[in-house]
């Protein structure tokens, strides 16, 4: 490479919100029922239905717009996108163009030499998503599963402020951390809930004027989107390289074959004929809205982390890890606010628990903070708006349909969630964050690990009061891991309780020593290695389940009177 | 019941019907029976039908029979029997909007409007028919056959809602309902000679309502005198949080309006409305009209309104684009008509729409994407909606000096059969005095006021504020109290 080139880099990033009902229906958002099971006349696009806003998708759009430094479009509009596709059931998509409901926000992230840089966001517009279009091979016909179609989304529009994949990486692990906080969305790339878009160019170094971008799609993990990137930057740079154009278009990433193919060029784009939609009114976001938005907004990373150094006297690298989950941040505070032992908690998810997930292949985000304990210091962002803001807090300016009409018209919104369940926003326990719904263990079709602060808080406590000893206890965690069993119960069935019969113990001590001249003898010869070895010894007869400390104590008498 | 009896029930006024059945003289299954059989009659020449629910009327005749008789439904017009246009969902019934797309649609959902009646006990006939998803002027641009006007069928009855407003007028129905996105409603009663109200915007749910131009779009019912419109208005209109441009309003009660009495009442005559293009018959006759008023104490002026030469443009470029996108859910893969040979996907959608579609919804679906389309947004769409906030304001400076605008509904009374379609520029200026209304979301009515030379009806509009149905409806109502009510020659007893 004769040149050296800098490469710029913008996202669009799709996030799927969590909220139980979609975006313009009261159909429920839950993922993997029967095809066409989660639909209606709406969501179907059937003639003469009409789409009603969900409150509860503005709440969470303010939200991560608030977090992310956005102003906000207090008036703001939804318009159509029109395109034919089959999984789109009117043959429009309803999204936001012309007045995004946030723009012009940033967000901060660490750059490998260990600064910090801001990356733009353009704006945050909230938006329905599509169905799913099956294709059956077999019959040579394509079904289509409406279950998804109008499940909320907000699209995050990045500026071009990214330079390498490192910088890509950051900024998507940051929005996820932010959104994950705000409870707006378990953010899974895997599982489609959290989706991005590349826009990639390059530019020899120093020039003022950008290169020709393409945009790179079908990313659905970190690791392709950093493979991605280089493939795609590598791609360019031989173009340029060899003199020849890169071409405007939207091109599709191949995992597999770590190469991207041109999907569209800029002459076939489509033209959207956006407009606005005359069956939604404006969106009014009064200043009283807005402020009982702010006032829910919960702690979010950047905070805890401090939080966490200065209260709980926890390490950096440690109070990085477990504040970079919501799900372990959640277990890790519920826990400690049960057992008061911070340092003790820290060490159980920091080594057990992360080694258990290793195991399974799985990330902190699998987990699943069970409701058995109290309320979470952290509750969902936008949890309180269901209840509070009620119709009138929204209630419109705007004149209906833009007749203009002189009384104005109502803001109609429904509302998201059956209210017959009183458990799911109304608890505000990290559950309905970090699950997206209490009971969700499934989501995604991905086994997740569930447990109790409580049941964590119990085994805390056992070793504490020598209940039980530190192996035994790591034992019992693996069960509680798997499948919350109750600690205290778990050792009293399995007879794992500490031995504290004196007699039996040194009955134990005089056999193993009996049974171990050499040792011995080595013990006496000065050999330290073997006192070791008499008190493992001790230890597996009585099965583990003596104190290691008294053990040794007894052995050492014993020794001692020889 | 023989043929002179149901003559006697059929001209009987919806209110006066539902008195009777009130008072146990005559039966909801005799009235609904009475209706069937004038359809079977009449509609082989008039076509005022697309689907006749004889057994589901029947049977709903009886329900609702059981329900008054049980003292559960009370409202003046519980068991008469009406007309709903085809663009409205009945669950369980063809909604075809009188387009080969949609030729075997049957929705498993019901219209806020519909519902509204099925409550306080209507008896639905059937479905009626109209111009291809309410595009036009005529009903002929219907895919299952043209509407005839029951008082010349050379004539065409107007369009849109030409089913129901045929149906009401030759004795089919007591009632219809019809839809009205720049004069549906208004214009065919006043070519049919019955009466018509378009509420103001968002006063009726459109939920159910298949969409044409979705912001102008309002229901409304017809009816052969201005109490029984009145009656049926009220019984259709609610708040709707299903239809998110729906108004709740706490004024819904129109029926105390039908007073005769318009002492005071400042009525402007545009005089945009009287110039060039306007047959002097129908001049005359809403002139006379005028007249009729003031002498009654009305407080009558002429007035210029403005603006009324750009209400075409911007109506159908909005109309039009609207209908452009509502109109793409229609592709031949969930419901509805699919071409039987197509090879892709891509193939699917276009021959199912190219096949499916007639000329005029065609010509609308095109122009209405070309006004969208990139680079002409602007220039047209934009340049539109800004006229329209301009119209409004015209409006507004009328009313604040008038209670009601007077005019006439359309420039000439029926034309013949055949006439309309070959020149649609020609048509859409048939539309100058109804679609401003819709631009502005005004309330407004059609109210027969006389003949042409040919016998052919002509209906006075009547436009009111926003929110201010009860001015037009006094007007009205003081006006009609004024004239013999007619019916056409051939149903005229």
């Amino acid at each position: 490479m004769s040149k050296s080139y800098e490469t710029v880099i913008g996202l669009e990033v799709h996030v799927e919100l969590a909220t139980k009902t979609k975006i313009f229906c009261a159909c429920s958002t839950a993922f993997g029922g029967a095809p066409n099971t989660h639909t209606c006349p709406v969501c179907t696009g059937m003639p003469g239905s009409l789409p009603v806003l969900n409150r509860q998708v503005v709440e969470y759009a303010l939200a991560v717009g608030l977090a992310t430094n956005c102003g906000i479009n207090q008036t703001c509009k939804f318009d159509r996108k029109n395109y034919f596709y089959p999984d789109n059931p009117q043959n429009y998509q309803i999204s936001q163009l012309y007045l995004p409901i946030c723009h012009d926000g940033f967000v901060e992230i660490e750059t490998a030499q260990g600064g910090t840089k801001k990356v733009g966001i353009h704006e945050i517009h909230m938006e329905e998503d599509a169905g799913k279009l099956i294709h059956d091979e077999w019959e040579d016909c394509s079904l289509v599963d409406f279950n998804r179609s109008g499940v909320p989304l907000i699209e995050i529009v990045s500026e071009p402020d990214m330079r390498s994949a490192d910088e890509v990486m950051a900024y998507l692990d940051k929005l996820r951390l932010i959104i994950q906080y705000l409870g707006a969305s378990d953010c899974k790339l895997q599982e489609g809930s959290m989706r991005a878009d590349v826009n990639l160019s390059v530019r020899e170094v120093g020039a003022a004027k950008l290169g020709t971008r393409t945009e790179m799609k079908n990313l659905n993990s970190f690791k392709a989107i950093a493979r991605a990137i280089e493939g795609e930057r590598r791609r360019q740079i031989e173009l340029l390289e060899e003199g020849k154009p890169v071409i405007q278009e939207t091109r599709r990433w191949d995992d597999n074959k770590e190469s991207s193919y041109a999907m569209r060029s800029k002459e076939d784009a489509q033209d959207y004929r956006y407009f606005p939609d005359p069956d939604l009114t404006p969106v009014v976001i009064s200043d009283e809205w807005l402020e009982a938005v702010r006032s829910r907004q919960p702690e979010l990373r950047t905070e805890k982390l401090e939080r966490y150094k200065t209260q709980y006297a926890i390490p950096e690298y440690d109070a990085l890890i477990l504040t970079g989950s919501k799900a372990l941040s959640d277990l890790f505070e519920e826990t400690v606010a049960l057992c008061q032992k911070p340092k003790e908690v820290s060490n159980w998810l920091m080594v057990e628990a992360m080694r258990l997930l290793k195991e399974a292949g799985k990330e902190a985000d699998d987990l699943v903070v069970s409701g058995a304990a109290g309320g979470s210091s952290t509750a969902p962002a936008a949890s309180a708006g269901e209840a509070g803001a009620g119709d009138g807090g929204g209630a419109a300016g705007g004149a209906g349909g833009g007749t203009g009409a002189a009384k104005a018209a109502p803001q109609t919104t429904n509302k998201d969630a059956d209210k017959g369940d009183g458990s799911g926003m109304a608890s505000g326990s990290g559950g309905g964050a970090a699950g997206g719904s209490g009971g969700g263990e499934m989501t995604g079709g991905a086994k997740r690990f569930k447990f109790s602060p409580a049941h964590l808080a119990k085994l805390i406590e056992l070793v504490d009061r020598g209940a039980i000893n530190r192996t035994v206890a790591k034992t019992v965690f693996e069960e509680v891991f798997a499948s919350d069993v109750d600690p205290e119960a778990y050792v009293e069935a399995h007879g794992l309780g500490m031995v504290t019969d004196t007699g039996a113990l040194l009955k134990t001590v005089d056999e193993v020593i009996a049974q171990n001249p050499q040792s011995v003898a080595d013990y006496k010869g000065g050999k330290e290695k073997a006192f070791g070895f008499l008190v493992g010894q001790t230890m597996r007869a009585m099965k583990g389940k003596a104190d290691p400390a008294a053990v040794n104590a007894m052995i050492k008498e014993a020794l001692g009177k020889m | 019941m023989g043929e002179k009896g149901n003559e006697s029930i059929l001209h009987l006024t919806a209110l006066e019907l539902g008195k009777r059945i009130k008072a146990r003289e005559i039966g909801v299954a005799e009235a609904t029976r009475a209706c069937l059989e004038r359809i079977r009659s009449a509609d082989g020449e008039l076509r005022s039908f697309i689907t006749v629910d004889e057994a589901g009327a029947l049977a709903a005749a009886d329900a609702v029979q059981g329900r008054i008789d049980a003292g559960e439904l009370t409202h003046p017009l519980a068991g008469v029997p009406v007309a709903i246009k085809d663009n409205i969902c009945v669950k369980g019934l063809p909604a075809t909007c009188a387009s080969k797309i949609l030729w075997n649609f049957k929705p498993t959902y019901q219209a806020q409007a519909a519902q509204n009646l099925l409550d306080i006990g209507a008896v639905v006939l059937g479905k009626t028919n109209m111009d291809e998803f309410a595009m036009g002027s005529t009903t002929e641009t219907s895919a299952f056959g043209i509407t005839r006007n029951p008082w010349n069928p050379d004539r065409v009855p107007g369009g849109s809602s030409g089913g129901s407003c045929a149906a009401v007028s030759s004795g089919e129905a007591f009632y219809a309902l019809g839809s009205d996105t720049g004069g549906s409603i208004r214009q065919p009663s006043s070519f049919c000679g019955v009466t018509g109200i378009k509420p103001t915007y968002g006063t009726v749910s459109r939920y159910g309502l298949i969409a044409y131009g979705s912001s102008l779009d309002q229901i409304g019912p017809i009816a052969r005198n201005v109490s029984d419109c009145v009656a049926a208005l009220e019984a259709i209109s609610s708040h709707d949080k299903k239809d998110s441009t729906s108004v709740d309003r706490e004024d819904l009660d129109f029926s105390s309006a039908l007073v005769d009495d318009v002492g005071g009442l400042r009525i402007g005559i545009p005089e945009d409305y009287l110039g060039e293009g306007l047959d002097p018959e129908v001049k005359k006759a809403v002139l006379a009209a005028a007249d009729t008023l003031e002498k009654k104490g009305a407080k009558v002026e002429r007035f210029s309104l403005s603006l009324v030469e750009y209400a075409i443009p911007c109506y159908y470029t909005i109309a039009m684009a609207e209908a452009s996108s509502n109109l793409s859910r229609f592709d031949g893969v969930k419901y509805g008509y699919r071409a039987a040979d197509y090879d892709g996907l891509h193939q699917m959608y276009k021959k199912s729409r190219s096949e499916g579609f007639g000329p005029e919804v065609k010509r609308r679906i095109m122009l209405g994407s070309f006004v969208l389309s990139s680079g002409y947004y602007d220039a047209y769409y934009l340049k539109a909606l800004r006229t329209k906030s301009l119209v409004k304001q015209a409006f507004d400076r009328a009313f604040a000096k008038y209670d009601v605008i007077l005019g006439p509904v359309a420039p000439t009374t029926a034309p013949e059969v055949g006439k309309s379609l070959s020149d649609p520029l020609q048509m859409y200026l048939g539309d100058i005095y109804t679609i401003a209304v819709n631009l502005a979301g005004l309330p407004a009515m059609s109210v027969p006021c006389g003949k042409d030379p040919a016998g052919m009806p002509i209906g006075l509009h009547l436009i009111g504020d926003c929110y201010k149905e009860r001015n037009i409806i006094r007007a009205a109502y003081a006006y009609e109290r004024t004239r013999a009510a007619e019916l056409p020659p051939g149903f005229a007893a």
